[in-house]
């Protein structure tokens, strides 16, 4: 790095968000680290056990999760890529119109799909007006379906502006380039749109997939409460609904989340490392 | 220790109470009260501060085992809280409440000889009872058959024909007392048999449940979404009020009868104004004024002298002897049941019964730990076709959206080269 370009000491500038880091980063980790690892007595190993007994819950996490960062993906991929080939102003507007929805409080917004997709919601109603029929079968809430979908409304945005970022700076002499070479548009998103834009792809996983594998609202509201998620019992185990308040599993559980996560990013780094120096991505 | 790390790390918090302790007002006290939601006619408060000069800083929380994990915790103080039985005397146990002095809650002297004294409060020296009922069973008349109620029992909510209409408990302690007195158990057995039991039962209704709800019950009871559901009895008259067609019973079988009652936190701050709040709230005028809100049954005689013969009469506010001795009232479980309750709840929500054995695929051995895991086959298909479908025609509209960019493109690519 060139010493000139600086401005001001760089350990200085850097101070206040160092501070940050550690007091609501380092040192809640640590506690959550310590927390996992002892009870009263001690040290022990006895909450990693417990987690294990949550196998299943935390295969269902990981399903969904997966389901709802792949649509998410199959959506946002097109849209991104439209929104970077458009003039400023509709870049702008479509922007606008991403980021309109976080306006609104997240719960607010998953109750709002409640009283959407009910029996008695409006999707069935208006279905029941236009056909003048019962549709007993269509049940749109309470299931994994409706908690995947609550899933993608919510970190949508999150999926489709780090794509954006990194097909901005994709330039059209690129693709006229590849064009002039008789490349047709197949080749063109195979071979140089689509490995360009990996880093945003990376990203957009990334902040999609850790929000969904830890909700736990969501499948509350819209699952019915049916079916645990691994956010679920993580605040059972703090909040005590279930009759036991324990820190220290809700800790081992959030710690199996940030190993998983970890490992996850991990390996997705992995296949980021030749595209990396091209930037672009969000995170 | 572990409470000073907690409370730093919800400094936020702390600092958001100290802001509501620091404003300015005619007296320098306020009383930290904590009650359920929707428990008490707000404009009592007023009235207090009125008379008094106190002013009340009013929280609530939407169960027992939360304000329990938040006083625990030490992240907040309050002065006044308004438990249930059973957790009054695991608070007892754990020497979280402080003996009250009656002089200064002479009212008490209006509360019913019946309601003082009980199993959780033996000498009556920490509470002071404020409301009490039973858990009732909702339903609505116009889905619900006759003959299906005309028995009063608690297998409606086991009834399969009003599948995916069923609405349950979403607290262990209250859901398992439901399947416990289906069976014939007491709500309070340490038999980890029946809790088995009563797991199972719960397990076996799964399928037949729409959701598991709390407040949500509400809404979903009036819009007419479900047609059946467990709930307290004063909030089922709130429902019963919003819809006409509801009606409410309290089971043949039995159900859990609780009281709730006020409770002055050990080492509060003013233990004096929080014994003054509890005798105000004792106050006869006051007492008409909450019961009237809140629909619950009342323990104090005078006030409920002056309610109207409708209200006293009513059986599901008041039920009659012969059901309430069929009730019971939840004594604090020890911690091995409590254990065990934990358990269950989450083997009952993650069951799913629905899937034949045949079908359940097995995850092998994971290097981080056992990940061993049935994917059932309602994910495998109803679900997928749901997603699936779900994401064919977003992506349909999705590539819709990019040949149109496509064809921007080539517009900009020819005006360009031209």
């Amino acid at each position: 790095m060139n010493k000139g370009l600086a401005i001001g000491n760089n350990k200085v500038n850097l101070l206040p968000f160092s501070g940050w880091m550690v007091v609501f980063v380092l040192v809640p980790i640590a506690l959550v680290v310590y927390y996992a690892f002892t009870d009263v007595d001690g040290f022990t190993l006895e909450n990693l056990k417990w987690v294990g007994t949550y196998g299943k819950t935390l295969w269902l996490s990981v399903v969904l999760a997966f389901y709802a960062t792949a649509i998410c993906l199959l959506l946002a991929y097109p849209i991104a890529y439209s929104m970077s080939r458009a003039s400023a102003r509709v870049q702008r507007n479509a922007t606008l119109i991403i980021m309109l929805p976080m306006w609104m409080n997240f719960l607010v917004r998953t109750y709002a799909w409640m009283t959407l997709l009910e029996d008695t919601g409006l999707i069935n109603s208006a279905l029941r007006a236009i056909f003048g029929m019962d549709f007993p079968g269509l049940r749109l809430i309470n299931n994994h379906g409706a908690i995947v979908l609550g899933m993608v409304y919510n970190y949508l945005p999150y999926m489709i502006l780090p794509i954006y970022t990194s097909m901005t700076k994709i330039g059209t002499s690129l693709i006229e380039a590849a064009r002039d070479l008789g490349a047709n548009g197949a080749q063109v998103l195979g071979r140089v749109i689509l490995p360009l834009s990996v880093p945003g792809i990376i990203s957009g996983i990334t902040m999609v997939f850790i929000p969904s594998i830890s909700t736990f609202i969501i499948s509350k509201i819209l699952g019915g409460g049916k079916d645990y998620l691994i956010g679920d019992l993580i605040e059972d185990y703090f909040l005590g609904n279930s009759g036991v308040v324990n820190y220290n599993i809700g800790a081992a559980l959030s710690l199996t989340i940030m190993v998983m996560i970890l490992a996850a990013t991990f390996i997705m780094n992995h296949f980021d490392k030749d595209a990396s120096t091209s930037g672009g991505g969000v995170i | 220790m572990k409470r000073r790390i907690t409370a730093l790390l919800l400094l936020a918090a702390m600092l958001a109470g100290l802001c509501a302790c620091g404003g300015p007002g005619m007296n320098d006290t306020v009383l930290n009260v904590y009650n359920w939601g929707e428990y008490i006619d707000l404009d009592v408060l007023d009235t207090f501060t009125e008379e008094t000069g106190i002013r009340v800083n009013y929280t609530t929380y939407a169960s027992n085992e939360e304000m329990y994990a938040k006083i625990v915790s030490g992240a907040a103080s309050y002065d006044v809280i308004i438990p249930s039985e059973y957790m009054i005397s695991k608070m007892i146990g754990e020497d979280l409440l402080a003996p009250l002095n009656f002089e200064n809650i002479p009212n008490y002297a209006l509360i019913g000889d019946a309601y003082k004294g009980l199993d959780y409060d033996p000498e009556n020296t920490y509470s002071v009872p404020y409301t009490w009922g039973t858990v009732v069973i909702v339903y609505n008349t116009k889905y619900v058959d006759e003959a299906d109620v005309a028995d009063e029992s608690i297998e409606l909510l086991w009834n399969e024909k009003y599948a995916g209409k069923i609405l349950m408990f979403d607290n262990p302690r209250d859901a398992f007392a439901l399947a416990h007195s289906k069976l014939g158990h007491s709500m309070n057995t340490q038999d980890p048999a029946e809790w088995e039991a009563a797991a199972d039962e719960l397990i076996k209704q799964k399928p037949l449940v729409q959701a598991y709800v709390m407040d949500q019950v509400f809404d979903k009871m009036i819009s007419e979404e479900a047609y059946v559901a467990p709930y307290y009895a004063g909030d089922a008259i709130t429902m019963m009020d919003e819809n006409e067609d509801l009606a409410a019973y309290v089971p043949v079988e039995g159900a859990n009868q609780f009281f709730d009652s006020m409770c002055v936190l050990k080492g509060s701050k003013h233990q004096a104004e929080a014994e003054a709040f509890i005798n105000f709230m004792c106050r006869t005028d006051i007492a008409v004024l909450n019961a009237e809100e809140v629909c619950y049954a009342i323990p104090q005689v005078e006030a409920f002298n002056e309610l109207d013969e409708e209200t006293r009469e009513d059986t599901m506010v008041y039920p009659p002897e012969e059901v309430l001795a069929k009730c019971e009232v939840f004594v604090d479980l020890p911690p091995e049941t409590l254990l065990l309750q934990s358990e269950l709840w989450t083997k009952t929500k993650t069951s799913y019964l629905l899937i034949a054995p045949e079908n359940a695929i097995y995850v092998r051995e994971n290097s981080m730990f056992l990940l061993y895991a049935h994917i059932p086959t309602r994910i495998v298909f109803e679900e997928v076709l749901f997603v699936t479908l779900f994401g064919i025609f977003a992506s349909f509209i999705a590539s819709f959206f990019a040949s149109r960019g496509m064809a921007k493109l080539t517009v900009a690519e020819v005006l360009r080269n031209d």
